[in-house]
């Protein structure tokens, strides 16, 4: 019974780390949401003894080795998002979908600074406003991501 | 469940581990390099996630392929038709000149210009790290890629092999910024070195002294030198030169010759000729 419940918390993340890949216009890569730490962030709130920091480090590892940044800045920042998330899930459960975005806006604001910080020592890159502009649009995703997500937790009763 | 009753790990050993092996996992990549079994094995298990994610845009362009007009293709077979005969009148030149070359070589004791072997491959449309400029092709050790290897496109120099697993491999871009290239110009084989600034259509020339001779238009080539490349395949063409002697350098910037921002079919050259050189 347990088993089932990982496999469909796998499958999407699976689902996002496909999306997180999925080749898009120039145009329009750069407000690419950052699909797999929003689905990350809505089970870590829906379950926290079940998904926390050693989910979001291996699927950190994962995003690293499939977009070949160098290995570990993305396990570190999921980490340490998950961190706060799962650590405060009790006082985020309780605002409404609206408040919440803004919260998962400034945590993903936050994991796209500390991100490109590692990267800047790692790969001597200069700052770019635009780097944040996935940090918006993941905040107006997060609302729908919460709804579905909550359908499919439901629907499948994963507890 | 009971939540109020921690009897798991805390959350805090978690984060202290987690960033801690991740720290360990930077810095292991960072001062390493090269194909080792682990980063092989690695990326070969992200592999499947790679091919999975490309299945889209296959399939959107295997659309718009079959849906090509009878019109459009008897254009393009002309057209290509044309460039083959062009192609093949200069190929049974090349075939004298490369003999003509091996002679005087030969007369001259200068060691001899060895052929590599080539490998076509395609570049999987999969969304990389956006600090870099990498793209993904699909060749791997099976293939007998090794990391370094040089890759070009029809026009010049693409980049370099820089991770392999069984099925893909990572290939660096000439315009990423932490990737530079030895070359020297064509017109009067002056030895430089072109780095990548994190722009797809914009290179630059490190340490150029003022007195350098270089103008806007020379067609920089790879030297040889570093062994990374092998001699005289084309890299950039000079664009703009900003000789201002108040700077201790000339700031030189040249733009790709390869059509970074389209590549798709590529060419990974062998690494044969250089061991063989060593010799």
């Amino acid at each position: 019974m347990i088993k089932r419940h990982y496999l469909l918390i796998c499958f999407s993340l699976f689902l996002a780390l496909v999306m997180a890949l999925m080749p898009l216009p120039l145009s329009t890569d750069i407000f690419r949401p950052d699909w797999v730490l929003l689905v990350l962030m809505y089970w870590s709130l829906a379950l926290p003894h079940r998904v926390n920091i050693g989910w979001a480090w291996v699927t950190g590892l994962i995003i690293d080795l499939a977009t070949g940044s160098p290995l570990g800045v993305n396990s570190l920042c999921y980490s340490i998002c998950i961190y706060i998330t799962v650590s405060n899930f009790q006082k985020i459960r309780n605002f409404s979908i609206w408040q919440q975005a803004v919260l998962v806006g400034l945590f993903l604001a936050l994991y796209h600074l500390l991100q490109f910080w590692l990267n800047h020592f790692l790969l001597d890159i200069y700052f770019n406003p635009e780097y944040l502009w996935p940090a918006l649009t993941g905040m107006f995703c997060w609302p729908w991501i919460f709804l579905l997500l909550r359908k499919y937790r439901r629907q499948f009763r994963i507890r | 469940m009971n939540l109020l009753f921690g009897r798991t790990i805390s959350l805090q050993f978690r984060l202290t581990v987690a960033v801690i092996l991740s720290i360990l996992l930077i810095l292991g990549d960072r001062y390493t390099s090269g194909g080792t079994v682990l980063r092989t094995s690695l990326h070969t298990l992200v592999s499947p996630l790679l091919y999975f994610a490309n299945v889209p845009y296959e399939v959107l362009s295997l659309g718009a392929r079959s849906l090509q007009t009878r019109d459009q293709l008897l254009d393009e077979n002309q057209a290509l038709r044309e460039k083959q005969l062009l192609q093949s009148e200069q190929l049974q030149q090349l075939q004298f000149l490369q003999k003509e070359n091996q002679e005087l070589r030969a007369l001259l004791n200068a060691s001899s210009r060895e052929k590599s072997s080539r490998l076509i491959g395609q570049v999987l449309s999969v969304h990389s790290n956006r600090y870099s400029h990498q793209v993904v092709i699909n060749r791997g050790t099976i293939d007998g890629l090794q990391v370094g290897q040089a890759v070009i496109d029809e026009l010049g120099i693409v980049g370099q092999v820089t991770h392999t697993g069984t099925t893909t491999s990572r290939v660096l871009l000439v315009t990423d910024t932490t990737h530079a290239t030895p070359v020297r110009i064509l017109r009067n084989d002056v030895r430089t070195v072109v780095e990548g600034m994190g722009k797809l259509n914009q290179l630059t020339l490190s340490h150029v002294p003022h007195s350098l001779d270089v103008r806007i238009g020379d067609v920089l080539v790879t030297s040889g030198l570093g062994g990374t490349f092998p001699e005289g395949y084309p890299v950039a063409v000079v664009t703009s030169i900003d000789r201002d002697e108040s700077v201790p350098f000339a700031k030189v910037y040249a733009e790709p010759i390869a059509q970074l921002d389209r590549v798709r079919l590529l060419v990974v050259l062998g690494k044969q000729s250089l061991e063989n050189r060593n010799d």
